[in-house]
C-alpha cells in the first residue's frame, strides 16, 4: 500500500514538474554556480519527455511485435531448424553493449532519431524474444497434451493456450526492454536524437549539475513507473493462469 | 465398437507397439495394463491419433480413423490424462466447455451441459462454475478433467492413468464414481493403468501389454485364474491373487440360505469385504442384506477356483 | 539432398553482401567515400567472389555441421584478409590521408558468416572443453591476424596506428573500470547478500533501493557522480592529493559499482535460498557453526549462481564503461564519443569494436565457468 502511495506521489510530482518546471527552481538552486540557470530551457522539458517516450514506445512495440512473431515461428514445426541459431543469437546479442550498438547504427542511419530507434529496436528484440521463447517452450506437458487430445488445431492451441499461458513471461520481457530502452535513449542525444539525454549532456558540457539531475530524475521516475506498471500487469496475468 | 487391427508403432527401428489387435464392445471398459515402457500409452494415443501408427488400423463403429482429420477425430473422442491437464487460465466452466465450443454449440447449450456434468460429478455448479483450476483440490481437479472429457457426449472415452495423481482414499471413490457414470452414460471406455488392482476393479476386460505386445486380453477372472504367461502371473501377484478374485464377485451372488449373527453386509459388497468382515469379527459366516449368508467355506471355494478344478 | 532453411537465409544475406560495395575509398577520414565491389576492390576479387558464392550455395543443402563450421571459418578468414588486401590495393601509393573502410557488403558478409558459424556450433553441441578451445582459438587467431599487419591499411587500424599510446592507456582504463567496479561490488555486495539471507525483513527495502538505482539512466548516474566527487575532493582533507576529483576515473568507477550491486546482492540471495532446507538442517545437525555453515555448505553450493552474477556484472560493466568516455573517465568510450563528435566513423569503430570483442569474450568465457561449476555441483 505504501508502495502504491509512493508511486502515485512520484507520478504527481513528475507531472507537476513537467507542467511548470520553474516552480521547482528552488529545489535545484543549491546545485548551481552563480549565473547558471537552474532549469533547462533550451527546449521545454515536457516536449523532450514526449519525444523520448514516443521513441521508446515505438521501439518497444516494434521489437515486441517482431520478437513475438519470430518466437512463434521458431517454435512451430516449420521453423524449428532455426531454434538453435535463434538461441545462440539471443544469448550473444544480449552481451553486446547498447552504446556500441547505437554507435554502430550511425554509419548506416546517419545522425538523429533513426539510429537511436534502430538500436533500441534491435536491442529490445532480445529480452522479448528470449522470454517469449521460454514461455512458449516451457508449457506444462499435460496441458499441451490435453489441448491436442481434445482436438484443438495448431492455430487454436497457439491462440487459446500457448500465448495466454506465456503472457506473464512475455510481459517480463517487455518490461526489461522498456526499462533498458528508456535509459539507452538518453544516450541517443549524443547522436542528436531529441530525448531527455539532451538535458543531461547540456549539464555535462556546461558543468551544470542541476541539468544533469533534472534530466536523470525525469527519466528515473518514468523508468520506475514503467517498471512497476509492468510488474503489476505481470502479477495480474500470472494470477489469471494460476501462478500468482 | 472399437476394433484395433494389427496396430504397430516403430520408433527408431524398435517396435513400441507390436502388431496389437483387440476389440472393445460398445459400453464396455477395457483396461490396458503393463509396466512402464510396455507400449500401453502409445497404443492408447494411436486411437485418437496423438501418435500416428506405423501400420495397422483403428475402426470406430466400422469407420477407419485414418479417414477423419485428426483434430476432428479427437473432438469426437473424450480424453482424460493423469494430472488432469486442465487449462490453468480458464475457469472450470470454460475448461469443461472446450470441446462443445470447438464443435460450435450454442452458449446456452454449453452452459446447460456444464451444469449437468458438474451435478453428475457431485460438484455444485453455482459454487464451482467460475472457479479457477488451481482453486480446486486434487480430487476435484480430476473430476473436472473427466467431466471435460465427457462434455461433448463422446461415444468413446480414453483415459491415461486418470487417477495416478490421487491419494488412495480419494482414488477408490473416484474409481467407483467413474464406473457408475460410465454405466449410466453407456460410454465405451479404454483406460491405461499400471495398477492391476484398478484394472480388476474397473475393467470388463483386461489387456495385458508386455514389451509392445498384447500377451492376454480376457475378463479379469480369467486373467487372475489363468494367466497366459509368467509375466502376467507376476503382474497379478501371487499373494494378491485370491483377494483380487474375491473382489470381483458381489456377496449377493454366492449368498445361500442360512442364519448368521451380527450386522449384515450390503448386497453390493464384494466377497473380499465379506472375508474381511468374517476375519475381523471372528465369525464363520456373515448375513447379507435382504437375506442369505456368506460362509468362510464358500469364500474359500471362490478364492481358489484352480484348486477346486483340480479336485 | 534436403534443403537447409537456415542455410538459405545465410545464402541470401551473403548474396546481398557480395553485391553491395565491399570497401569504401575516402580521400580523407571525414569526407564521404565511394564504394568498390568485391570484384573491383582487390586483385583476384572475382575469384574470391565466386568461391564465396559457391560456399553459400553449398550451405543451402544439408551437410554435416563440422563441414559447415570449417567452411564458414575458412570463408571468414578469407573475407578478413580480403579487406586488408583491398585497403592496400585501393590506397594510392604514398597517400597518407586517404582511407579505405569496410563497406556494407563487407559487414553483411561478416554477418552471414558469423551466423553460419554460430548455427554450426549450436548444432554441433560442443562440450565445455571444445567450446573453451574454440574461444581460445578465436582469440588467438584474431590476435595473430591483427599482429601480422595484414589489416594495417584498413581505416580503423590506421586510426589505431596514429594513437597507439592513447589506445593502450584507454584500454587499461576500460579494464580497470570494468574489473575494478566488479571487485568493489563483490566486496560490498556479497556481505550484504549474506546479511539479507538471515534478515528477511530487510530484504524488501534493500532490494527496492538497489532496483531503483538500476533504473536511473547510466548517463545521469555518471553525471551526478561528478559534483559529488568534486565536493569530496574540495572538502575531505587529503582526498585531492589521493587523486580524487570530479573528473577522471573515480566518478565512473563508483557509478559502475552502484549498478553492479543489484545483480550481486540478488544473486547471492537466490543462490543461498536455493540450497535445500534438508541440506542446511543436516549440516546444522552435524554441529556446524553459522560461519562454518556458510563457508562449508552454503557458499560452495551457491557458487554457480554467484558466478552467474559475476558474468552479468562483467558484461554489463564492460558495456557501460563506454559512457565514462562522456565524463572524462577514460576507456574506449573516449574514442566512440570523439568519433561521433567529429563524424569520424573509423574512430567510433576503434572504440566500439574492442568493447564488443571484450564483452563477447568475457560473456562466453564466464558462461563456460558457470556451466563448469554447475555441472561439477551436480556430479558431486
Amino acid at each position: 500500500m505504501t508502495g502504491r502511495l509512493l508511486l502515485a506521489a512520484a507520478l504527481l510530482f513528475l507531472l507537476a514538474f513537467l507542467a511548470s518546471p520553474h516552480s521547482f527552481a528552488g529545489l535545484f538552486q543549491p546545485l548551481i554556480r552563480p549565473n547558471q540557470p537552474a532549469i533547462y530551457t533550451q527546449t521545454p522539458l515536457w516536449s523532450l519527455t514526449l519525444s523520448h517516450l514516443t521513441l521508446v514506445a515505438l521501439a518497444v512495440s516494434a521489437s515486441t511485435l517482431v520478437a513475438l512473431i519470430l518466437a512463434v515461428l521458431v517454435t512451430r514445426p516449420a521453423g524449428r531448424e532455426f531454434l538453435p541459431l535463434a538461441r545462440t543469437i539471443t544469448a550473444v546479442g544480449q552481451t553486446l553493449p547498447p552504446v556500441a550498438v547505437l554507435a554502430l547504427a550511425v554509419p548506416v542511419m546517419g545522425f538523429g532519431a533513426g539510429p537511436t530507434l534502430v538500436a533500441l529496436f534491435l536491442y529490445g528484440l532480445l529480452p522479448v524474444f528470449e522470454n517469449a521463447l521460454a514461455g512458449l517452450t516451457r508449457q506444462p506437458a499435460q496441458v499441451a497434451e490435453a489441448a491436442r487430445g481434445m482436438g484443438l488445431t495448431a492455430r487454436q492451441r497457439l491462440w487459446q493456450v500457448d500465448l495466454p499461458l506465456a503472457l506473464p513471461v512475455i510481459l517480463t520481457g517487455m518490461r526489461l526492454t522498456a526499462v533498458i530502452s528508456l535509459g539507452t535513449a538518453t544516450i541517443g542525444s549524443t547522436v542528436a536524437a531529441r530525448t531527455l539525454g539532451e538535458v543531461i549532456i547540456a549539464g555535462l558540457l556546461s558543468s551544470n549539475t542541476a541539468f544533469v539531475l533534472q534530466g536523470g530524475m525525469v527519466v528515473g521516475i518514468i523508468a520506475i513507473l514503467i517498471h512497476q506498471t509492468f510488474q503489476t500487469l505481470e502479477r495480474m496475468a500470472a494470477r489469471r493462469i494460476g501462478l500468482g | 465398437m472399437i476394433e484395433i487391427r494389427n496396430l504397430t508403432k516403430i520408433y527408431d527401428g524398435t517396435a513400441a507397439v507390436d502388431d496389437v489387435s483387440l476389440t472393445v464392445e460398445k459400453g464396455q471398459i477395457a483396461a490396458l495394463v503393463g509396466t512402464s515402457g510396455s507400449g500401453k500409452t502409445t497404443l492408447l494415443r494411436m486411437i485418437n491419433r496423438l501418435v500416428e501408427p506405423t501400420h495397422g488400423q483403428v475402426l470406430i463403429d466400422g469407420e477407419d480413423t485414418q479417414d477423419i482429420a485428426p483434430h476432428l477425430l479427437r473432438r469426437r473422442i473424450g480424453y482424460a490424462i493423469q494430472g488432469h491437464g486442465l487449462f490453468p487460465h480458464h475457469s472450470v466452466a470454460r475448461n469443461i466447455g472446450t470441446v462443445p465450443k470447438l464443435l460450435g454449440w450454442k452458449p446456452e447449450a454449453i452452459r446447460a451441459r456444464v451444469d449437468e456434468l458438474l451435478e453428475l460429478f457431485q460438484l455444485d455448479p453455482a459454487a464451482f462454475r467460475d472457479r479457477m483450476p488451481q482453486e480446486l483440490s486434487g480430487g476435484q481437479q480430476q473430476r473436472v478433467g473427466v467431466a471435460r472429457a465427457l462434455a461433448a457426449r463422446p461415444d468413446l472415452l480414453l483415459m491415461d492413468e486418470p487417477f495416478g495423481a490421487l491419494d488412495p482414499v480419494i482414488r477408490a471413490k473416484a474409481q467407483h464414481d467413474l464406473r457408475d457414470i460410465q454405466r449410466q452414460l453407456g460410454t465405451t471406455l479404454i483406460l491405461v493403468t499400471h495398477d492391476m488392482e484398478e484394472a480388476v476393479t474397473l475393467g470388463d476386460r483386461i489387456a495385458v501389454m508386455d514389451k509392445g505386445r498384447l500377451v492376454q486380453y480376457a475378463p479379469p477372472a480369467e486373467v487372475l485364474t489363468a494367466p497366459a504367461t509368467p509375466f502376467v502371473r507376476d503382474l497379478v501377484g501371487q499373494a494378491e491373487r485370491p483377494f483380487r478374485l474375491l473382489s470381483l464377485t458381489p456377496a449377493s451372488a454366492v449368498a445361500r440360505a442360512g442364519q448368521a449373527d451380527g450386522a449384515p453386509i450390503p448386497r453390493t459388497a464384494s466377497l473380499r469385504d465379506a472375508l474381511a468382515e468374517c476375519l475381523w469379527s471372528g465369525r464363520d459366516a456373515v448375513p447379507v442384506e435382504g437375506g442369505g449368508i456368506v460362509t468362510l467355506a464358500a469364500l474359500r471355494a471362490e478364492a481358489a477356483p484352480t484348486a477346486r478344478a483340480a479336485e | 539432398m534436403r534443403l537447409d532453411r537456415p542455410g538459405l537465409l545465410f545464402a541470401l544475406i551473403g548474396l546481398a553482401g557480395l553485391i553491395l560495395p565491399f570497401a569504401e575509398f575516402k580521400p580523407n577520414r571525414i569526407l564521404a567515400g565511394e564504394g568498390a565491389t568485391l570484384a573491383a576492390a582487390l586483385p583476384l576479387g572475382v575469384a574470391l567472389l565466386f568461391a564465396l558464392a559457391a560456399m553459400f550455395a553449398m550451405g543451402v543443402f544439408r551437410l554435416p555441421a563440422i563441414l559447415r563450421l570449417t567452411a564458414a571459418l575458412a570463408a571468414l578468414l578469407a573475407v578478413l584478409l580480403a579487406i586488408g588486401a583491398a585497403a592496400r590495393h585501393l590506397t594510392p601509393e604514398g597517400d597518407t590521408l586517404a582511407r579505405v573502410s569496410p563497406a556494407s557488403g563487407f559487414w553483411l558478409l561478416l554477418l552471414a558468416l558469423v551466423l553460419m558459424l554460430a548455427d554450426a556450433v549450436a548444432r554441433l553441441r560442443p562440450g565445455l572443453m571444445l567450446r573453451g578451445l574454440l574461444l581460445a582459438g578465436a582469440v588467438a587467431a584474431a590476435w595473430f591476424l591483427l599482429a601480422s599487419g595484414a589489416l594495417d591499411q584498413v581505416s580503423t587500424l590506421r586510426e589505431y596506428s596514429v594513437r597507439r599510446e592513447v589506445f593502450l592507456r584507454e584500454a587499461r582504463a576500460h579494464l580497470l573500470l570494468a574489473f575494478g567496479s566488479l571487485g568493489l561490488a563483490l566486496l560490498v555486495g556479497l556481505p550484504i547478500g549474506m546479511l539479507l539471507y538471515g534478515a528477511r525483513r530487510l530484504r524488501g527495502p534493500v532490494l527496492s533501493v538497489l532496483n531503483i538505482l538500476q533504473t536511473i539512466p547510466s548517463l545521469a548516474l555518471f553525471g551526478i557522480m561528478i559534483p559529488i566527487f568534486s565536493w569530496i575532493a574540495a572538502t575531505v582533507p587529503g582526498a585531492a592529493q589521493a587523486g580524487v576529483s570530479g573528473i577522471g576515473v573515480f566518478p565512473a568507477l563508483v557509478a559502475l559499482f552502484l549498478y553492479s550491486l543489484l545483480p550481486v546482492v540478488s544473486n547471492t540471495l537466490t543462490g543461498l535460498d536455493g540450497v535445500s532446507p534438508s541440506t542446511r538442517d543436516a549440516a546444522m545437525g552435524l554441529g556446524l557453526t553459522r560461519p562454518q555453515l556458510l563457508g562449508w555448505v552454503l557458499i560452495p553450493l551457491a557458487l554457480p549462481v554467484l558466478l552467474a552474477a559475476v558474468r552479468i556484472v562483467l558484461v554489463q560493466n564492460i558495456g557501460l564503461a563506454v559512457i565514462a568516455g562522456l565524463i572524462g573517465g577514460g576507456g574506449f568510450g573516449t574514442f566512440v564519443f570523439q568519433g561521433l563528435n567529429q563524424t569520424a566513423m573509423d574512430l567510433v569503430l576503434l572504440g566500439a569494436l574492442p568493447t564488443i570483442a571484450l564483452t563477447l569474450v568475457a560473456g562466453i568465457a564466464m558462461d563456460l565457468v558457470v556451466e563448469g561449476t554447475a555441472r561439477r555441483r551436480q556430479e558431486a
